[in-house]
Formats: structure tokens, C-alpha cells, sequence
């Protein structure tokens, strides 16, 4: 089985966000990036089901900057085979351009899978896995978090409101990994080590910036300073009131 | 090139809440744009509440029936809405960013070759252009971003744009259409338990975290959840989640879900940074909590101190006399 897993380099979850001079970019200095949590679901999943097959090759894909290299080196240190890195200065914000290059990249490569996680938690975008299905003409399953795979066909449950839709696709297909879908593993000593070894391949790639301009980063609108209402339940009584007649939510 | 496209869910014969929020979006960008808002519906039959979306802005609705659109079906929905963009020229295409929005309105954008903007709390005309605010890191920023291609494509954040009376003809038409299934097939839908609201739509979200102690105490919030009639959903943090209690659709923050409901009772959450990402957008926020240091206070509007065994019963009694349930 030959599976590819598509990656990002993002900000970490408890990072504190800090906005650039030119107040539209991400000011980076002494930020910690990391492995896009719901990547790492991608990554274990095709970990998984090379393990299962007890063949195959499980290629890592990611677009981003130089330092990305890193990113990709966690994934080999998980223990993905190989990693090919599009280098961009910068990753455009219009996620049709990122999955341009992803699909040009993975279009001749023969795989029976390939996994994205199912958003990146800097952006939000949620789309470029879909963008790349549609660019390949492939099928494709979003927001995955459970997943039985047969010969060239799957099953896969997918949360949506109120309930979990359960689908049937064919192979190959482009499936979107979802928390839950399996408990990803931290990479090993040997792993880490093994990893350094493994083949990264670096291609420079152009990017155009695509269809969305960014006009302003700015800051979420403060909250007022609200206050304590009191200790225990007594203060109960006096905090239905001030949610009925001064908030009026109830 | 003036008018807006509101794609709109049903689910089982019946409107979904969040179209009417789809068709407030609409409308704000057509009034800018100067243009009228058709709203469009895929079923496999006739849709329940179609006849009030003329109230909240839609010019025209149009319920493009087939049978592949009994169940979700995700390539024939992208095919007939990218065709139905391409042959009427919209300026600006609106979804929502729902669980099925957030897997349709990318491949339209593939399919129309332009970008989508997902996730927005607030869209604008300015001197013409089509402008999105969206919130990124989680909330932790917001980015104003201009789409520059056409048609502009955005997906809205579910709970966000408050549906406002808004009269227009809404003039109604069916039409069959001819589309192959898809190449994915849903099977069934396991529903969850009988009325449970998603966190991600319901208008009071009662979260719970660590300070629970341990999962059977989940009972005293979906205690609290009743005693609002059926309007509240029971959330929980990412440290309840990672420990299993709690399945991860229920959970708020930076690695589950954002969420904006009118309030957001924060039980036994101490206020992680990536916690707050995911509700600081909600109307109004309370929290229980014993430790009167505890972030969460720090963006609450209104606080208790103290033990919540004690304190969310009490709060499940007075709101069942508040709201009479």
C-alpha cells in the first residue's frame, strides 16, 4: 500500500499570538511551531495500515518553508519513509494555491491513499484535502475518525451535527483525519535517530498568492472585565437574575 | 455579477436552522453588491420551511431535486451548485460552515478554480469589494481578508450571523435535475441520543472540565442542560476528552470546536489558553469554578466561586423557574 500523508507546520495550541508590525502577519519570534495535531492522526493512520499491509511506502508531503524540514522529520521519526518538501517563502493564505501544488505533486505518484488531517489548527481552512480530491479527481471522505479499510474499497464514520454518518468509498481515495481516528505515537530515540537518515526530498516551489488579500491581522475584540458574583450556591439566585435583566439571555 | 447564491442544508426533508443564517449573510452582501439573493436547496423532495426564507432576504428559492440528494451526497451537491454558479454568474456564493458546508464549499471552490473564504463571522462590501473577517489561531486574531477572484466564495461560522426579518418576494421554484450519484455513499446516520444539540449549534453550551472529577459527574451539567428545555448542549474541555471521558465532538477549543452560543457556562475549566480560543466569541460567559485565580474568570462576565456539586443544582433549579421548564 502506498500512502501519502499531506502535512503542515503550524503555531502550537498554547502559543500566544502576537501580531507583525506590517499588522497582517503572524509576528514569529520565539514561537513554537509544531506537527499540525490532526496531521499526526494522518500520519499514525498510514503508519497503521503500511504495519497492517506488512508492505508498502508511507511518503509525507508538506508545503511550507525551509524550516518545515522539521515537521517533516517528525513524521519520519514516527516512521514515514520519505518526505518531499515544496518550499515556499511563505504559505499563501488561499488554500486553492496550496492544494494546486499538493495535487501537482501527487498526481503521478500512484498512491491508494492519501491523508490530510482534517483542518489546520493556524488557518482554520478546513479545504485544501477536498480542493486536492477535486484537482485529482478522486473520491473523498472528510473528518474521518474511524476508518475500515477492504481490497480498494473502505468504510469510514464522520461526525456531523447531531450524529455520525457512516460512508462507503472507493480506492484510491483522499480521506481527511478526524481526532479519534487512532492514538498517534511519539517518536521513539531509534526513531528520531533513524529519521535523520531518511530521504527528504527539497523542491523549491513557486506560489502565487491566490484570491484572498489580506487587508488586517488585529486582535479578538476585548471582553469587558466582568466580575465575581459571589461564593457557593447562594450566590445562585443573584447571578438567574443579572442573566435575565442585565444580560437578558434567559 | 450582483447576485448572491446562498446554498442552503436540509437534512431529512426539513430546513437546517443554520440556512437562515446562510440567506442573513447573503442578504448583507447583496444589499452591498445591489443585487438579489437566490437561495438554493438541494432534496430529494419537497423542504419543510423553504416558504419562510423570503422573510429573511431570499429574492428567489430554488429546490433542485434528485435522488441522490436524499442522503448527503458530496460530489453530485458540488457538481449541481458549481453549475448553477457557472451558468447564472453569481457575484458572491454563500455556505455554511457546518459539518456538510465545511466538506461541500471546498470542492465547489475546485471546481470553480477560485478561493474560498472559510469560516467567516463577518462579511462586508466596501467600495465594492467583497471583505471577510475570519478568526484564525483559533480566535486568538482575526484576519480582514478582500476576495479579489469571482465569484467570492465564503463559507459562515454557524451561531454568528443572527437571522433578522428582512422581507423579499421569495418566490419559489422546483426543479428536478439529472446528476450520477457520487462515488462515496453514506449508509446510514447513527444518531446521537434523542434531542442532544451539537456544541457547534446550540445557543447555550454547558461546558465541563477537570473539576468534574470524574465522568459519571457529567450528569449533574446534562441535568443543567434539560433544565433550559432543550436549547443547551453539554461541551467539555480538551483535558476531559483526552482522558476519554467525554467523546471528541463535544469538545471546545483550539483542537475541537469554536464555538459562539448566547452563553457558555464554563463548569470545572480552569481557562487554558487554548480552551478560551475556542468559546471567547460567546455572548455571555459563566463561570463555576473553586479556584478564584483561575483564568477562566478573567473572560467570564459573570463568576461563582466555589464547589459546583453544590452550586450547578442550585443553578438547574432557578433556571427551571426562570424559564418554566
Amino acid at each position: 500500500m502506498k500512502i501519502a500523508v499531506c502535512i503542515k507546520r503550524v503555531t502550537d495550541s498554547e502559543a500566544r499570538i502576537k501580531i507583525g508590525a506590517d499588522g497582517k502577519t503572524l509576528d514569529e519570534a520565539g514561537v513554537k511551531f509544531i506537527l499540525n495535531p490532526y496531521d499526526e492522526f494522518a500520519v499514525e493512520e498510514a503508519l497503521q495500515r503500511k504495519e497492517k499491509a506488512g508492505a508498502g511506502e508511507v511518503v509525507v508531503v508538506s508545503l511550507g518553508p525551509a524550516a518545515a524540514q522539521e515537521t517533516i522529520r517528525t513524521a519520519l521519526a514516527m516512521g514515514a519513509d520519505r518526505g518531499v518538501l515544496l518550499q515556499v517563502d511563505k504559505i499563501p493564505l488561499d488554500g486553492f494555491e496550496v492544494a494546486r501544488a499538493l495535487a501537482a505533486e501527487l498526481r503521478d505518484g500512484g498512491y491508494d491513499l492519501i491523508l490530510f488531517g482534517k483542518m489546520a489548527i493556524d488557518d482554520y481552512n478546513h479545504q485544501v484535502g477536498p480542493m486536492v480530491a477535486e484537482l485529482l479527481g478522486l473520491p473523498c471522505v472528510t473528518s474521518v475518525a474511524h476508518l475500515d479499510l477492504g481490497v480498494g474499497k473502505g468504510t469510514a464514520e464522520r461526525e456531523v451535527e447531531g450524529g455520525i454518518e457512516v460512508v462507503e468509498f472507493p480506492l484510491p481515495a483522499v480521506l481527511t483525519a478526524d481526532k479519534g481516528l487512532n492514538e498517534p505515537r511519539y517518536p521513539a530515540l531509534k526513531g528520531i535517530m533513524a529519521a535523520k537518515k531518511k530521504p527528504l526530498d527539497v523542491k523549491p516551489t513557486a506560489i502565487a498568492a491566490g484570491g484572498l488579500e489580506v487587508l488586517a491581522m488585529t486582535p479578538p475584540a476585548e471582553r469587558k472585565e466582568g466580575r465575581i458574583v459571589g461564593e457557593g450556591s447562594a450566590a445562585v439566585p443573584e447571578l438567574v437574575r443579572l442573566l435575565r435583566e442585565e444580560a437578558k439571555v434567559l | 455579477m450582483t447576485a448572491v447564491l446562498a446554498v442552503l442544508e436540509q437534512r431529512d426533508g426539513a430546513l437546517r436552522k443554520v440556512s437562515h443564517e446562510v440567506v442573513t449573510a447573503a442578504r448583507r452582501l447583496a444589499d452591498g453588491l445591489g443585487g438579489e439573493v437566490h437561495a438554493l436547496v438541494l432534496a430529494a423532495g419537497s423542504v419543510r420551511g423553504v416558504d419562510a426564507l423570503g422573510g429573511f432576504g431570499a429574492d428567489r428559492v430554488t429546490t433542485t431535486t434528485a435522488a441522490a440528494f436524499a442522503k448527503y451526497d458530496a460530489e453530485a451537491c458540488a457538481r449541481v451548485v458549481a453549475e448553477r454558479v457557472k451558468a447564472a454568474g453569481y457575484g458572491a456564493v454563500v455556505l455554511a460552515a457546518s459539518a456538510q458546508g465545511r466538506d461541500l464549499a471546498p470542492r465547489v471552490a475546485a471546481k470553480l478554480g477560485v478561493a474560498l473564504a472559510a469560516d467567516a463571522t463577518d462579511v462586508a462590501v466596501e467600495g465594492g469589494a467583497i471583505v471577510a473577517t475570519r478568526p484564525v489561531y483559533a480566535g486568538k486574531a482575526l484576519l480582514r481578508v478582500k476576495l479579489t477572484a469571482r465569484p467570492a466564495l465564503l463559507s459562515v461560522r454557524p451561531n454568528v450571523f443572527t437571522p433578522v426579518s428582512r422581507p423579499h418576494p421569495g418566490a419559489q421554484e422546483t426543479a428536478a435535475v439529472d446528476v450520477p450519484a457520487g462515488r462515496v455513499v453514506v449508509r446510514e446516520i447513527k444518531a446521537a441520543a434523542a434531542g442532544a444539540l451539537d456544541v457547534a449549534e446550540a445557543s447555550i453550551v454547558i461546558s465541563g472540565g477537570r473539576g468534574l472529577r470524574e465522568p459519571a459527574n457529567f450528569k449533574v451539567l446534562d441535568e443543567l442542560a434539560q433544565a433550559f428545555g432543550g436549547k443547551a448542549a453539554v461541551g467539555a474541555s480538551r483535558a476531559v476528552v483526552d482522558a476519554g471521558w467525554r467523546p471528541h465532538a463535544d469538545q471546545v477549543g483550539q483542537t475541537g470546536k469554536t464555538v459562539s452560543p448566547t452563553l457558555y457556562i464554563a463548569v470545572g475549566i480552569s481557562g487554558a489558553i487554548q480552551h478560551l480560543a475556542g468559546m471567547r466569541t460567546s455572548k455571555v460567559i459563566v463561570a463555576i469554578n473553586k479556584d478564584k485565580d483561575a483564568p477562566i474568570f478573567k473572560v467570564a462576565d459573570y463568576g461563582i466561586v466555589g464547589d459546583l456539586f453544590e452550586i450547578v443544582p442550585k443553578l438547574a433549579e432557578e433556571i427551571k423557574k426562570a424559564v418554566g421548564h
